[in-house]
C-alpha cells in the first residue's frame, strides 16, 4: 500500500479554508489524514519544510497540439511541462488536427494522456463541428468520452444563433461554454493591441473593442439562457465590466486571465523591438488594462488563472511580425510569473491565489481536484515562496520555447507536484 | 535655441527616426548640406566608401528610393549590388533571416532594406553583422524620407524650429507621416497632421503632433504643407467612400493653398496621385520643391552611409 507523508508544510486550501502548519497523510492516492505532527513508519516522508502545500494546481487553457501538431507539442511532452509548472491538472482546448469534435478524438486524447502519466488531462469538446462555426458538434458523445466544457478557442463562436443553442444544449450537461471573445470583423488583420504603442510601431491593431463586443454578446445571452459561460483570455478593462455586471446580476459567467496579460503590456512588442514572442491573441494591452485586470483579480471579479499555453516552432515564430502565428508559451512560467506579480508584489493573499489557481478552475469545470479534503485525490503542488530563479527557455520540458518571459527573475517557483499520490516532478 | 549636432551616431543602424537624438538628426542634416556640393562637381564621385559592399535589398517595389540608394552608394564609391523578391529565392519561399544571412555570407558592410512588413529590418540588426538602413518597413518608418524632407525644408526656411507644417492625408498607411513626426516634432517644428478620420491612427498624437480631420485647419498660415500619397493598394474596402468624394475633402488645391503661408512649400514624397490627393496647378506650382525633394534623398543617403561608415561630421575630403 502506497503511502506518503507531507510534513512541515504551509498548507493552504481555500476549499476548507485552511492555512496552517499541518501534516499531510496520502494512503492508496487519496487524502487520508490531516493533522499537526503525523507519523508513519510505513510512508515516504516529504519534507516540505518553508514551502507551501496546495491543492493542485488546474490550468484550464492548453494546447496540447496532438493530434496534428506534434511539431510544436506532444500530449506528453506538454503534461510534462505542465507537472514542471507546479500543475497536477490541465484541460487541453480542441483546435487540433483532427479537431476533437467527437468521442473518437476525446478518448484519443486521454489514452495519450494516461500513457505519459503525467498530469491529469481534461478535454475541452469543440462547440462546432470541425470548429467551422455552423453546427454543433456531438458534445453529449463528448461528454460522455470525458469532455468537461465546449469551446472553439482560436476562434470565437462566431454566430450569435450558434452560441444561443451552444448555451441551451449545454444546460442538458451542465458544462461551461468557453468562448474566445473576437469580433473578427473589428480585429481586421490586426497584430498587436491598437493603441498608441502600435501606431509607433506601424503595426495594424486590435481593438479592446473587437473582445469587448464579444463579451457582451456573451454576457446577454448568459442572461438569455441560464447556461454557464467561461470568458477565455479575458484581457481588456471593458470586458472586466462587463463580466462584473453579470456576476452582479446573478449569471453564470466566469473568466479567466492569463499570467502574461498580467505581467506584460503592450510596450514589450516595442521594447524587444517586434519579438514575435510577445505576438498572441488576445495582444498584450496597453497599462490601463492591465491595471484593471490585475485590480480585477485581486478583487475577486476574475475567477481563475489560466495560461492560454500554446506551443509554436521556433522557425513559425522566426518571422515577420506580421507572419507569426500569435501564442505563447505558459505553463513553466505561469506559476512564479503570478506570485511574484500577486503575492510578492501585490501582497495577494496566498489562499485568494491558490483559489485562483486550484479551488476555482475545479468548481468552474467540476473538476475532482482542488481540495485537500480527507478522501480527495492526492493531488498537490508544493511551492517554494522564497525561491527566486531565472527562467531559461532552453530548460523548458515543453516542445517549444516562444516564451515572453526569458531572462525574467522571478519568485515563488513550484517544487514538487503530486498527483494522485505520486511525486511526477521535484525541482532539482 | 538651436540643436547643436551630435560628433557621431550611436547606433551603426539606421532602424527609424524614432531611436535618433535631435544631435544626430542635425549632424545628418549638416553632413547631407556637403554631400549636395558633390553633385554639382564635374566627377560626381568622391572615394569615402571605397572597398565597401551595399547590398539593396528591396522586397517591395520602388523606383526612387533604389534608385537614390544606388546613386548615393556610387557617389561614394561604395560597390553595389540590388536584390529584389521577383525571380529571386524570396520567391521560393525562403525566409527573411534565411535571405538576409545568405547575403552576409559575402561579407556586405551595409544592407539597404526595403520590406512591406514593420519590424522587419529590427529583426536583421539581431542576427546579422552588418549595418542595416531602414528604406521603408511596412507602415512603419521610412527614415531617409524624413531626413530628405527635413533637409529641403531646412534648405528654404534655414531652420525647423518654430516652423508649421501641415501633413494631410492617409495617416494610417503612411510610414512617411510616422518618421516625419518624429522628426520635425522633436527639432522644434509645429507639426500638424489631418486625415479622413478613419484613416487616423489611435494614439497617434502621442508621436508628437496635433491631429485635425479637416484639412482646412491644419494648412491655415502652415510654412509647410505636404500631402501623402493615398495608398490605394493599402485600402481596405470602407476606410472612405470614393476617390472623388475624397478629392473633394483632402486634395491640395491652388484655394486650399491659399489658407497657407505665402511662401508656404508644398511637398510630396512621391509617387503622386494627380487629381487625386494634389491638383496638377499646386504639384507643378511655384510654391512646390517636390523635385528638389528627390534631389536632396541622394544627398541624405550619402550622408547616413558615410555616417554608419564611421564618417565624422568633419567635412568630406578626396
Amino acid at each position: 500500500m502506497s503511502r506518503l507523508l507531507i510534513k512541515n508544510g504551509r498548507v493552504v486550501d481555500p476549499s476548507q479554508k485552511l492555512d496552517e502548519g499541518l501534516d499531510i497523510l496520502v494512503v492508496e492516492g487519496k487524502i487520508a489524514r490531516l493533522a499537526e505532527r503525523l507519523a508513519d513508519p510505513n510512508a515516504q516522508v516529504v519534507d516540505a519544510t518553508g514551502l507551501v502545500v496546495a491543492p493542485g494546481f488546474i490550468d484550464v487553457h492548453v494546447h496540447l497540439r496532438e493530434p496534428g501538431f506534434e511539431y510544436k507539442e506532444t500530449i506528453s511532452s506538454g503534461t510534462a511541462a505542465a507537472v514542471a509548472g507546479g500543475f497536477t491538472a490541465v484541460c487541453c482546448m480542441p483546435n487540433t488536427n483532427p479537431v476533437n469534435d467527437n468521442p473518437a478524438v476525446t478518448e484519443y486524447i486521454l489514452t495519450r494522456a494516461r500513457e505519459a502519466g503525467n498530469c491529469r488531462v481534461y478535454p475541452i469538446g469543440a462547440v462546432s463541428k470541425g470548429l467551422a462555426g455552423e453546427e454543433l458538434a456531438e458534445m453529449g458523445e463528448m461528454v460522455r468520452a470525458g469532455a468537461v466544457g465546449f469551446s472553439d478557442d482560436g476562434k470565437p463562436v462566431h454566430s450569435a444563433y450558434l452560441m444561443r443553442r451552444a448555451l441551451e444544449y449545454s444546460l442538458l450537461f451542465d458544462v461551461p461554454v468557453v468562448d474566445h471573445c473576437e469580433e473578427p470583423t473589428l480585429t481586421a488583420r490586426g497584430v498587436m493591441h491598437e493603441g498608441a504603442v502600435a501606431t509607433r510601431l506601424g503595426l495594424r491593431g486590435i481593438p479592446a473593442a473587437a473582445e469587448e463586443v464579444m463579451v457582451w454578446r456573451d454576457v446577454v445571452l448568459a442572461q438569455l439562457t441560464g447556461a454557464r459561460v467561461h470568458i477565455a483570455h479575458l484581457s481588456t478593462a471593458g470586458a472586466l465590466e462587463a463580466v462584473r455586471l453579470a456576476k452582479a446580476r446573478g449569471l453564470k459567467v466566469t473568466c479567466e486571465v492569463t499570467p502574461h496579460h498580467l505581467a506584460l503590456t503592450d510596450q514589450a512588442v516595442a521594447e524587444t523591438q517586434y519579438d514575435t514572442n510577445t505576438k498572441m491573441n488576445p495582444p498584450l494591452r496597453s497599462a490601463e488594462h492591465v491595471q484593471a485586470l490585475v485590480e480585477g483579480v485581486l478583487d475577486g471579479t476574475v475567477d481563475c488563472l489560466a495560461t492560454d499555453h500554446a506551443p509554436h516552432h521556433a522557425d513559425e515564430k522566426n518571422v515577420e511580425f506580421d507572419h507569426a502565428p500569435f501564442g505563447v508559451v505558459g505553463l513553466e512560467t505561469a506559476v512564479p510569473v503570478t506570485f511574484d506579480l500577486l503575492v510578492a508584489k501585490h501582497r495577494m493573499p496566498l489562499s485568494r491565489f491558490v483559489a485562483c489557481w486550484s479551488t476555482n478552475p475545479a468548481r468552474i469545470f467540476r473538476l475532482p481536484g482542488g481540495s485537500l479534503k480527507v478522501g480527495a485525490p492526492a493531488d498537490l503542488t508544493l511551492l517554494d515562496p522564497e525561491q527566486r530563479a531565472t527562467v531559461k527557455p532552453e530548460k523548458f520540458r515543453s516542445k517549444s520555447r516562444n516564451t515572453p518571459f526569458a531572462g525574467r527573475r522571478l519568485r515563488g517557483w513550484p517544487a514538487m507536484t503530486i498527483v494522485g499520490g505520486r511525486v511526477v516532478f521535484r525541482r532539482g | 535655441m538651436t540643436v547643436k549636432a551630435a560628433p557621431s551616431l550611436k547606433s551603426r543602424h539606421l532602424l527609424g527616426i524614432d531611436p535618433l537624438s535631435p544631435g544626430e538628426i542635425q549632424l545628418i542634416l549638416d553632413t547631407a548640406e556637403q554631400m549636395r556640393e558633390i553633385a554639382k562637381r564635374p566627377i560626381k564621385k568622391v572615394p569615402a566608401l571605397r572597398g565597401k559592399t551595399v547590398v539593396n535589398l528591396f522586397l517591395e517595389p520602388s523606383t526612387r528610393t533604389r534608385f537614390s540608394f544606388e546613386v548615393a552608394e556610387k557617389r561614394l564609391s561604395a560597390d553595389t549590388l540590388n536584390f529584389s523578391a521577383s525571380g529571386s529565392s524570396v520567391e521560393k519561399g525562403e525566409t527573411l533571416v534565411d535571405t538576409a544571412r545568405n547575403l552576409e555570407a559575402m561579407e556586405p558592410d551595409f544592407i539597404v532594406l526595403r520590406h512591406p512588413q514593420p519590424g522587419a529590418p529590427h529583426m536583421l540588426a539581431k542576427v546579422l553583422q552588418a549595418s542595416i538602413i531602414n528604406a521603408g518597413d511596412g507602415t512603419h518608418e521610412h527614415p531617409t524620407q524624413a531626413l530628405l524632407d527635413a533637409l529641403t525644408i531646412r534648405l528654404h526656411k534655414k531652420t525647423l524650429e518654430g516652423l508649421v507644417v501641415a501633413i494631410v492625408g492617409d495617416l494610417q498607411h503612411s510610414r512617411v507621416v510616422r518618421s516625419n513626426v518624429l522628426l520635425l516634432s522633436r527639432m522644434g517644428a509645429t507639426v500638424r497632421v489631418a486625415g479622413p478620420p478613419s484613416l487616423v491612427p489611435v494614439g497617434m498624437e502621442s508621436l508628437g503632433c496635433q491631429v485635425f480631420y479637416r484639412m482646412e485647419e491644419a494648412i491655415r498660415g502652415a510654412d509647410v504643407v505636404m500631402m501623402l500619397r493615398i495608398q490605394l493598394e493599402r485600402q481596405e474596402r470602407m476606410n472612405f467612400p470614393t476617390v472623388r468624394e475624397y478629392y473633394d475633402l483632402f486634395a491640395l488645391t491652388p484655394e486650399r493653398l491659399k489658407l497657407a503661408k505665402k511662401d508656404c512649400l508644398v511637398m510630396h514624397p512621391g509617387p503622386m496621385n494627380r487629381g487625386v490627393e494634389i491638383d496638377s496647378r499646386v504639384a507643378d506650382g511655384p510654391q512646390s520643391v517636390i523635385l528638389e525633394q528627390v534631389t536632396n534623398g541622394v544627398a541624405v543617403r550619402m550622408a547616413v552611409l558615410y555616417l554608419l561608415a564611421g564618417g565624422s561630421g568633419e567635412p568630406v575630403t578626396d
